[in-house]
């Protein structure tokens, strides 16, 4: 476990499933299962397995269809089968693009997210080298405090650096998420890429050293390019989490043009006791799709980093 | 600090000037890579939770700045009802939502360790839930919990199973059960997912092994799987209890605490009582008051650390 990168951990079960399964002798991600009968099997495994995986898709398949009904088929289950759209309508689409700041949210989750992403980049990559590699004095101190900062949660965190924020002035800006967002994603990438750092062999680094190499070259011609998948599988978690981010974006923001999508989906799309369901799902969709096409081209890092994460 | 960096030039060998020597002195270096992130972690990590534990202390107001007035918050939130039906139901819905992600978590993981098609779209798809942001799978639960047009009503009614609609977020042991459930649903994957990788770590041939040694499928399931398994166990558990136990988002779409607050967590409470109650050292008590349950937490997952050393054998 501790042998293997984050990335490596992950590579038998994508291995398996390639053409080299057939063969039982050398394959051991079969196993024993072959002894089990095909109709044991139907109970055991696949029954429960359907059932996981409809519990699970279920609330987005609900978001999916809620988007495309309109308001008559939404509200009516005796002459509409709930389960299915008539007539489908992009009513709610459209009123969701050009009657709300929706798009403007989006841009703003953009910018934050992938500013935030990359301050924290930085910042954990250098760390990263400078404890897993450089080996200063009391490195494996500073790398213990970094594990315990990713478990300080935002929810313990919000009102004091809401007064911090005040006090500097950034409220109600975009700084006062971008500076804070780091916060919890400094200490998830760090601890990632000290793992990615660990897997890179040193002989390496010594090489460059006796050819007279600074730290600042290794890192950038040596360690980053070996380092790139490790430095995906954070980038994009990084993303992910920002684009998560509600608390702070909650406490921060106060005007509707600077609101992220979260946030501007659950207090400005709600008004008063009228849900206009169709428009919310709308909403939660289109907020959900960027997360989910990034994570469809990116399965496997991001299996990596959160396994990573946590077995480190 | 590209500029930083001398030539370095063959000559330079001899003439090892103070520059050079602090270029290769890995605790100067060290401080100059550890810059960036611990002037981050230090102004908008560190100081705060300092700044928290003060502010605990004293009866700010927002735009008020407030005096210390020592213990007085907690005293006064030791005789609120309302705070300790908050600390109840943070833990009720942690504990239970925690079990239950954990053994559904652990069951859907051994299902997915089995020889299955399509197992990497099967693993990519399980994992979905936890990717979407949670608000918003929480605003799709919130449709789904509906008091008129709830789809889970409308199915039990069809079934002839309830004769009224459920009112889910209406009635406090209702609105218990719905966002514990929605909490459920979104930790699943994140169990399974890592329990998963645990488990591909686990050779076959062990449980050949036992296989020949006469070992029933729960036999080697309690003396094969979950001895190897326990160090990522603990490791996922102490994550999930932690996330959990802090919950914040969830709450505050579907319930905000309600009905006669009977869903209320400590985070909601400290958010209600702080940013829209304007009492940031109240709210800020009631954070603080989080601390000591996170810190045993925490401890958990460092002896969880601790035993995976020990197996195997004493590496890091």
């Amino acid at each position: 476990m501790t042998d293997a990168t984050p990335q490596r951990a992950t590579e038998p079960g994508v291995a398996r499933d390639g053409p080299a399964r057939r063969g039982r002798g050398g394959d051991e991600g079969e196993g024993m299962d072959y002894l089990v009968s095909l109709p044991r099997r139907v109970v055991t495994v696949y029954l429960p397995l359907l059932v996981f995986l409809f519990v699970l898709l279920f609330p987005f398949y609900w978001m999916v269809i809620t988007t495309f009904k309109s308001n008559e088929e939404l509200y009516d289950f005796k002459d509409f089968s709930p389960f299915w759209v008539v007539h489908p309508t992009l009513h709610n689409l459209h009123k969701l693009f050009f009657e709300t700041h929706y798009p403007i949210w989006l841009w703003n989750t953009m910018v934050v997210s992938v500013v935030a992403t990359f301050l924290s980049l930085f910042c954990a990559v250098c760390a990263g080298y400078a404890i897993e590699r450089l080996r200063f004095k009391g490195s494996r101190l500073v790398g213990m405090a970094i594990f315990l900062a990713y478990l300080v949660p935002p929810s313990i965190l919000f009102i004091p650096l809401s007064t911090m924020v005040f006090s500097y002035g950034l409220f109600d800006s975009k700084f006062a998420l971008i500076l804070t967002y780091p916060t919890f994603l400094i200490p998830f990438c760090t601890w990632l890429l000290m793992g990615y750092f660990r897997s890179i062999p040193y002989e390496l680094e010594e090489c460059a050293l006796i050819d007279g190499a600074t730290r600042l070259q290794i890192l950038v011609k040596i360690i980053l390019p070996l380092a790139v998948p490790g430095l995906i599988s954070a980038g994009i978690f990084a993303f992910t989490l920002s684009w998560n981010e509600f608390i702070y974006a909650l406490t921060f923001i106060s005007s509707t043009t600077n609101k992220t999508v979260p946030v501007g989906v659950v207090t400005e799309l709600v008004e008063g006791d009228v849900y206009h369901w169709g428009s919310l799902m709308a909403g939660a969709l289109m907020g959900s799709l960027p997360v989910a096409v990034l994570y469809s081209f990116f399965v496997e890092y991001y299996v990596s980093s959160m396994t990573g994460a946590v077995k480190e | 600090m590209v500029a930083e960096i001398p030539s370095v030039t063959a000559d330079s060998a001899y003439r090892m000037s103070l520059w050079s020597r602090l270029m290769t002195d890995r605790n100067f270096l060290g401080f100059w890579f550890m810059l960036p992130a611990a002037a981050v972690l230090i102004l908008f990590l560190a100081w705060p939770l300092v700044l928290g534990i003060w502010l605990s202390m004293t009866d700010t107001t927002i735009g008020r700045p407030g005096v210390f007035i020592g213990l007085e918050n907690f005293d006064w939130l030791s005789d609120d009802p309302v705070f300790w039906l908050a600390v109840f139901n943070t833990f009720l819905y942690t504990t239970v939502a925690s079990i239950v992600k954990f053994l559904l978590g652990l069951w859907l993981a051994l299902l997915l360790n089995k020889h299955l098609p399509f197992k990497a779209l099967l693993r990519a798809i399980v994992l979905l839930p936890w990717i979407v942001p949670t608000v918003l799978s929480a605003i799709a639960f919130w449709w789904i919990y509906d008091a008129q047009f709830s789809i889970i009503s409308w199915v039990l009614l069809k079934f002839g199973w309830i004769t009224a609609n459920v009112n889910f977020l209406g009635d406090p042991d209702n609105a218990r059960a719905s966002v514990i459930a929605a909490n459920v649903w979104r930790g699943i994957p994140f169990v399974a997912i890592t329990l998963l990788a645990g488990l591909q770590t686990i050779s076959p041939s062990l449980h050949e092994a036992a296989t020949i040694d006469g070992a029933s499928g729960w036999q080697r399931f309690r003396y094969v799987t979950m001895p190897l398994l326990t160090p990522i166990i603990a490791v996922v558990m102490t994550f999930s209890v932690l996330f959990t136990f802090t919950d914040f988002q969830l709450i505050y779409v579907l319930t905000r605490g309600g009905p006669l607050n009977a869903t209320h967590l400590m985070a909601t409470l400290s958010f209600q009582r702080a940013i829209p109650g304007g009492q940031l050292g109240e709210g800020a008590a009631i954070a603080v008051a989080m601390i000591p349950f996170l810190l045993a937490a925490i401890l958990f997952s460092y002896f969880g650390l601790q035993r995976r050393k020990w197996q195997q054998g004493g590496r890091d």
